[in-house]
Formats: structure tokens, C-alpha cells, sequence
């Protein structure tokens, strides 16, 4: 209840300096409330729905593909104490990489479409995850391991019993971040180059000085995004009672 | 409620517990937890005082109350004379359970601390620490880092940093918790050079009934929770003992008359029903 | 160098052999990646020729900006929200989500509020590195023992004294991670920025060049990026290793 109350003034406090930026900046920075109504405009129109369907479906599949073979590859190193200690600084360097700078390749290699946007989300969304739940496998105390070899456990079982269980927390924690950046990547792929989604159409809105529709735009997105992290974050909390 | 300034203090009492509760306050208003006492306790200057009690009894909360590190519910605390308030006076040295060392300066810099900070000059800090670094048999590491030592070896710095203070009281709270038992008879044969030496008064938060019995001159047994003082025992050591005392039968006798006084107790503590 | 070094040297060092051979041999087309040898020498012309020396410095000038920002304001604001656990609670999920947000957006709004020029883009930069340092300051000071609080009450110190003498020097190697990552977050924040809206810097000039097909120059231009960054990222990597070290970490 507490929580519920102190999470509203927070949101309260974000939309009073919001309309405080706004009596500073002008036309340039709709208020919260033209931002609302704008919203809702856009959401009972017939293009709107279109864009975040195409975002929706690259953000789906660069979800997908950064999750799965996150995993497979961070459990997989975690396990392996040389290979993990190998590829960690390989991994961060990689991770503080502006991978902005490397969407050209991508686009040469995949033309415009959603396989480019696919890609271009995924390698921002998979090197987190990969990190977060190598680095979860190899904190967990060996005797977790030592426990399940001396009940026999397949490799296969040890993971699935075991590993992925004591691990979930930290992996969860990896997910979190996964999906912000993903959702990033999808969004500076289109904003750069492509003529669908919602990241073109936060671009076109800058084109054409609609700022209105730019920070409704903006907006949106951030609601959704903030809902699915305390989402994620409320799994995170539960798991870490239930681990400690 | 008497000043503590009018009670009638003998001679040899260097700090004193009156009446002494504390009780946590529960964090939805309920009734809160009753931690401690009522307790009476008198400390007689110079002597070595252990107090022994099962887990979670409130021996900690004991010694916080003491030292001012936090203030008693009701009842008062007095040190050489004076009303402990919510600071810790000048005069008591205080070793943690937790290794409290400071991982970011040297060993050497961790122990002369307490002097810099409280402005003694140059020549002295260099005097009193380079006698510390010797006393805790620490020379050699005295560029090292504690997080370069072991467990043993950081709390020996803990105990030269508060050392150097020259205190007159020195409460311990378990500080030999987290070590093997091999250092921990080591340790203590430390300490009881150290307590001869400095003179000061000792006060020793334990749950080991063999570390009570072989360092103490006073053992102080507490009940479960809430703790209160069940009985004092005078162990009638002399002054220049060590832990070769473990093999006088007065030291079987002593740890055998703790545990029937703390079984019952130590049942309780984890839950159990004692049968006797 | 460790064995490891060496295993991680040979795992670079292979993957670079490899994609240079894949580009010789014609596996992956020219049109698609130069080999990595070309890149390299058209990035000494470049550098020679001194056409990127504005672009180039510009951008270091913004990152460094964003920066020396990000870590004073994510200090500051990390040590004050700390003490006050009730709005930490609450901001938590805001957060988390922070990341997902593309900030690029407020370009135009920048501009109004901060004029043109590299104000807006270090603004951007900024945004970037400051949650990163506000979330290390957290962890840093969430990790001071309790013992060493209480040592310090032992010494009769007050509150400021204690964090500066007790709870700064021991949060110390955790901080330092944050300012690792606003670098990193930084650069990822103005390289970016540029690339989608600005008119100078690397980041522009690598879009440009993608934009008129100048895919030399681009190779170039990402080898840079790349180069530069790895470096910066593997200092302080040595760095933040160093003082993690010493702790027994």
C-alpha cells in the first residue's frame, strides 16, 4: 500500500518537473497533458497500431533470439571456469562497444527490412544476458555442484535442477537489462533506417517538428517499459527471498 | 530515579549497569522486541569479565549499552563515575565480531587511526603503533593490506587499533567468533598478556563456555532471551595464567557447572524443550 | 601476460586472421566488409591526412564532457538517494527501465533548451552515464559493513566525517566500476547521438560516409571507434582489477 503510494508520487514528481520543462522550453516540449491527449489520439487512429506491430514483431523475435541463445552461451561459460575468466573482458569490451557505429554492416548485410532491425536489437540485448547469467553460473557456491555430482545428476539434469534454479535471481537480473536494451536496439534501428515502426515514427515526428507526436511517442514506450521492468523486478524480489 | 552522581559507588567499580533493559521497537507499532534485562551488572576495575549466553540472548545489545553505542530502554550506565549517554566515552576501546579492519589503508595506518583522529602528534602515533605492531606480533605486515591476511591476523589489527587508544575499559564481542580453534587458544593467551600489560578492565562477549572459563576471573551467565544475568561464577585464576590451565581439573569443574547452567537455556534458544 | 591473456590474445587475434582471409578469399563480399588490413591502413591515411582531426576531437571533448557530468551528478544524487530508502524503493523499477528509453528523441528539445551546438549531445551523453553511476553508488554503499559504522561511532565521529573518512575510501573500487561504465555509456551516448541526428563528430562522419557509400572511409571510421573505445574500456578495466585486487576481491 505504502509502495503503491510512494510510487505514485514519484510519477507525480516526473510530471511536475516535466511541466515545469515545459513552461521553460515552450513548443518545444509538449506538457504532460497535450502529451496524454496526443496519445490517446494516436491510439484510437488507424496508423498507430500498424508501427507497433512492426516494432512489436522485431522486438519479439530480438527478444527471443537474445534470451535463448543468451542463455545457452552464458550457462554454457559459466560452467567452464577457463572459458568464462577467457571470455569475460571479450564480453564487456564488447558490451561498452557504441554498436550504433556497427548498423552499417548490419544493413549491408541484411538490407532494410526486419531481419536488419531483428539483428540489430539482438546484438544489443544478447551481450547482457550472456554476462549476467555466466557470471550468475560461476558465483554459485561449488558446493551446489559438488552436491548434485555426488547424487549423480546428468550434466543435462545439473543444469536444469540446479544451475538454472540457485542461478535464477542473477539470471533474472540479466533478462531486466536484456530487454531494456533490446527494445533500445529495435529503436535505434528504426529510427536510422527504416520506413515502419515506432522508432521511424518518433524520427519522422522530429522531421516534421511534430513534437507533440514525438514525446506521446516517447511516452508510450516508456509506460510500457516501465511496466514490464517492475514486472521483472517483482519476479527478481520474490526470487531473492526465496533464495535467501 | 537517583542521579547517578548520588549513588554510592565503591572504589573498585570501574563501570556499572543498573536496571538496564532494552527493547526494540517493533517496525508496525506492535509491542517490540524485549532484547535485554533487566540487568545488573558491575564491573570491578581491572578484572577480566566474560559473559556467556546462548545465541541470539542479547549479549551484543549487552555491550552496545554499555559503550553508548546505543542507548538502554530504561535503567542507566555508568563508566568511572560518569552517565554513559549516546556516544562512547573517552576510555573504552571496542573489538568487533565482524572484521571491522580497514580494507583501503595499511595495517599500519589501519592502527594509528584512532590517534590521528583524535590529533596526538607525530612522534607518539609512530611510538604507540610500532609498539602495537610488536605486541600483536603484526611487524612484518605493517605495509600489507588486511585483505592480504588472514581472518586471525585482521582481527589482530583490529585489536592493536583499539590498543593504541590505551584504553581503560576494552570490550570484546566475540572476537574470536569467526576464527579455527587452534588461533582462537592462541588468541586468547593474547589477549590475557595483553589484558596484564595495559592493566585495563575486560569485558568478553563469548558463546564458548571454554574461552569463558580459562580467560575469565568473573563469568557473567545469561538467560534466552530476553537476557538477564542467571548467575556469576569466580573462576579464582591468577593473574598470570594461560591456556595451559585447560588441563587443571578446576578448568573441568568451571566448564561443567556453565553447561548446567546454560543447557536449559541453550534449548530454549533454538527452540527445543529440555528434559532434565 | 597469464595464460588466459594469451588464450584471449589468440581468440581476437584468430577471429581477426579469420575474417581477414573470409574477405581475401571472397567469402564474405567486398561490398559487405573490407578486409580488416585495409581498414587499418585507410584509417592511418585518414589519420594522416588530418580530415577527421575535428570530428575527432569534438567527439572526445563531448564524451569527456558527459563524463566529468554523469559521475559528479550520479555521486551526488547516489549518496543522497541512499540515505532515504523509502524513495529508493520507490524509483527502482523507473530505473530499471531507464535504458530502454531512446533519449536521442529529445534531440529537438535539447536544442531548444540547451541551443545548438555540442551542449544537446553532451546532455545526451550524460543521460547515458549518469543512471550507471547513481546504481554503483548504490551498490558501493550498500556494501560498507556495519562493523566499520559502528568502528566509526566507537571513534565519535558524525555523519559527514564518517562518509568521508569510513564510507568513501570503502566504497571506493565500487564507484570506480561506476565511472568505467558512464564512460562506457557516455561514449555509447554521444557516438550515437551523433550518428542519428547531428551534423559533426565521428559518429555523424560514420553515417555519412555509410550514406554516400564511402564504405572506406566508414571501415575506417568504425576501426577507430572501435580501437578507441577498447582501449579506454581495457585501461580502466586494468584499473578497477588493480583496486579490486587489493581487496581481496
Amino acid at each position: 500500500m505504502r509502495r503503491l503510494v510512494d510510487t505514485l508520487l514519484v510519477i507525480a514528481v516526473l510530471v511536475a518537473a516535466w511541466q515545469v520543462l515545459h513552461w521553460v522550453a515552450g513548443d518545444a516540449l509538449t506538457s504532460p497533458a497535450g502529451t496524454a491527449r496526443r496519445a490517446w489520439a494516436l491510439m484510437n487512429g488507424d496508423t498507430f497500431w500498424g508501427h507497433v506491430r512492426e516494432t512489436g514483431t522485431a522486438f519479439g523475435y530480438s527478444l527471443g533470439l537474445a534470451v535463448i541463445g543468451g542463455l545457452a552461451v552464458g550457462l554454457t561459460l559459466g560452467l567452464n571456469r577457463t572459458a568464462s575468466s577467457v571470455a569475460e573482458p571479450i564480453l564487456v569490451s564488447v558490451y561498452s562497444l557504441p554498436k550504433v557505429t556497427l548498423y552499417p554492416i548490419i544493413l549491408l548485410v541484411f538490407g532494410l527490412g526486419l531481419s536488419a532491425k531483428v539483428a540489430f536489437g539482438t546484438i544489443h540485448g544478447i551481450v547482457p544476458v550472456i554476462i549476467f547469467s555466466m557470471n550468475a553460473v560461476r558465483k554459485l557456491p561449488p558446493i551446489y555442484l559438488r552436491a548434485a555430482r555426488s547424487m549423480r545428476l546428468s550434466r543435462l539434469d545439473m543444469i536444469r535442477r540446479v544451475v538454472v534454479p540457485a542461478a535464477l535471481p542473477e539470471i533474472v537480473s540479466g533478462l531486466r537489462i536484456g530487454f531494456s536494451l533490446t527494445l533500445l536496439g529495435v529503436l535505434i534501428g528504426e529510427m536510422f533506417a527504416s520506413q515502419r515502426g515506432l522508432g521511424f515514427l518518433i524520427m519522422n515526428a522530429i522531421g516534421q517538428f511534430d513534437v507533440d507526436t514525438m514525446v506521446a511517442v516517447i511516452l508510450i514506450l516508456a509506460v510500457v517499459a516501465v511496466c514490464a521492468n517492475a514486472a521483472l523486478l517483482a519476479l527478481n524480489r520474490r526470487l531473492h527471498q526465496g533464495a535467501t | 530515579m537517583k542521579s547517578p552522581h548520588m549513588r554510592v559507588v565503591p572504589a573498585d567499580v570501574h563501570a556499572q549497569l543498573a536496571g538496564v533493559t532494552r527493547v526494540y521497537p517493533a517496525a508496525d507499532g506492535g509491542p517490540g522486541v524485549h532484547a535485554l534485562g533487566p540487568v545488573d551488572l558491575s564491573l570491578r576495575r581491572g578484572e577480566f569479565y566474560a559473559v556467556i549466553g546462548p545465541s541470539g540472548c542479547g549479549k551484543s545489545t549487552l555491550l552496545d549499552v554499555l559503550s553508548g553505542l546505543s542507548p538502554p530502554t530504561t535503567g542507566e550506565v555508568v563508566f568511572e563515575g560518569k552517565p554513559v549517554g549516546r556516544t562512547v566515552p573517552d576510555g573504552i576501546g571496542i573489538v568487533f565480531q565482524e572484521d571491522a579492519s580497514f580494507p583501503w589503508l595499511t595495517v599500519r595506518d589501519n592502527i594509528a587511526f584512532g590517534l590521528r583522529q583524535g590529533g596526538v602528534d607525530g612522534a607518539e602515533i609512530d611510538r604507540r603503533t610500532d609498539y602495537a605492531l610488536a605486541f600483536m606480533g603484526l611487524r612484518d605486515f605493517a605495509r600489507a593490506y588486511p585483505p592480504q591476511l588472514s581472518g586471525g591476523m585482521r582481527q589482530r589489527v583490529c585489536i592493536a587499533r583499539t590498543l593504541v587508544m590505551q584504553p581503560r575499559l576494552i570490550l570484546l564481542d566475540e572476537p574470536f567468533g569467526a576464527l579455527d580453534a587452534q588461533t582462537r587458544l592462541i588468541m586468547g593467551d593474547e589477549l590475557l598478556r595483553l589484558w596484564r600489560e595495559t592493566k585495563a578492565t575486560v569485558m568478553l562477549i563469548t558463546h564458548a563456555l571454554d574461552e569463558a572459563a580459562m580467560l575469565s576471573d568473573r563469568i557473567g551467565v545469561m538467560s534466552a532471551r530476553p537476557g538477564l544475568i542467571l548467575a556469576e561464577i569466580e573462576t579464582g585464576w591468577s593473574r598470570d595464567r594461560d591456556s595451559t590451565i585447560a588441563s587443571d581439573p578446576a578448568f573441568g569443574a568451571i566448564t561443567s557447572r556453565l553447561w548446567s547452567l546454560l543447557r536449559a537455556e541453550s534449548i530454549k534458544a533454538v527452540g527445543g524443550s529440555a528434559r532434565s | 601476460m597469464t595464460r588466459l591473456g594469451w588464450i584471449r590474445f589468440g581468440i581476437v587475434g584468430g577471429a581477426i586472421v579469420l575474417l581477414e582471409l573470409m574477405c581475401r578469399f571472397g567469402v564474405i563480399g567486398r561490398r559487405v566488409l573490407i578486409p580488416p588490413s585495409d581498414m587499418a591502413v585507410q584509417l592511418w591515411n585518414l589519420l594522416r591526412s588530418g580530415r577527421i582531426n575535428n570530428d575527432l576531437s569534438e567527439t572526445l571533448l563531448n564524451v569527456a564532457a558527459s563524463i566529468a557530468l554523469a559521475v559528479a551528478v550520479g555521486f551526488a544524487v547516489g549518496s543522497v538517494i541512499h540515505a532515504l530508502p523509502r524513495v529508493r524503493r520507490a524509483i527502482e523499477p523507473f530505473l530499471a527501465s531507464y535504458y530502454a528509453l531512446p533519449f536521442f528523441a529529445f534531440y529537438p528539445v535539447f536544442i531548444v533548451l540547451f541551443g545548438i551546438g555540442r551542449m544537446p549531445i553532451i546532455v545526451i551523453g550524460f543521460l547515458f552515464g549518469v543512471v550507471a553511476m547513481v546504481i554503483a553508488t548504490f551498490n558501493g554503499f550498500d556494501r560498507i559493513p556495519r562493523a566499520l559504522v559502528r568502528t566509526a561511532r566507537a571513534y565519535r565521529m558524525g555523519p559527514v566525517e564518517t562518509a568521508l573518512k569510513i564510507k568513501l575510501p570503502y566504497a571506493a573500487p565500487f564507484l570506480f566500476t561506476g565511472v568505467k561504465l558512464a564512460v562506457a555509456y557516455s561514449f555509447i551516448g554521444v557516438i550515437a547521438a551523433e550518428f542519428i541526428l547531428a551534423s559533426s563528430g565521428l559518429g555523424y562522419s560514420i553515417a555519412y560516409a555509410f550514406n554516400n557509400f564511402d564504405n572506406r572511409t566508414m571501415y575506417a571510421l568504425m576501426l577507430l571507434v572501435i580501437v578507441l573505445v577498447t582501449v579506454v574500456n581495457a585501461l580502466l578495466h586494468v584499473g578497477e582489477a588493480r583496486l579490486m585486487r587489493r581487496r581481496g576481491l
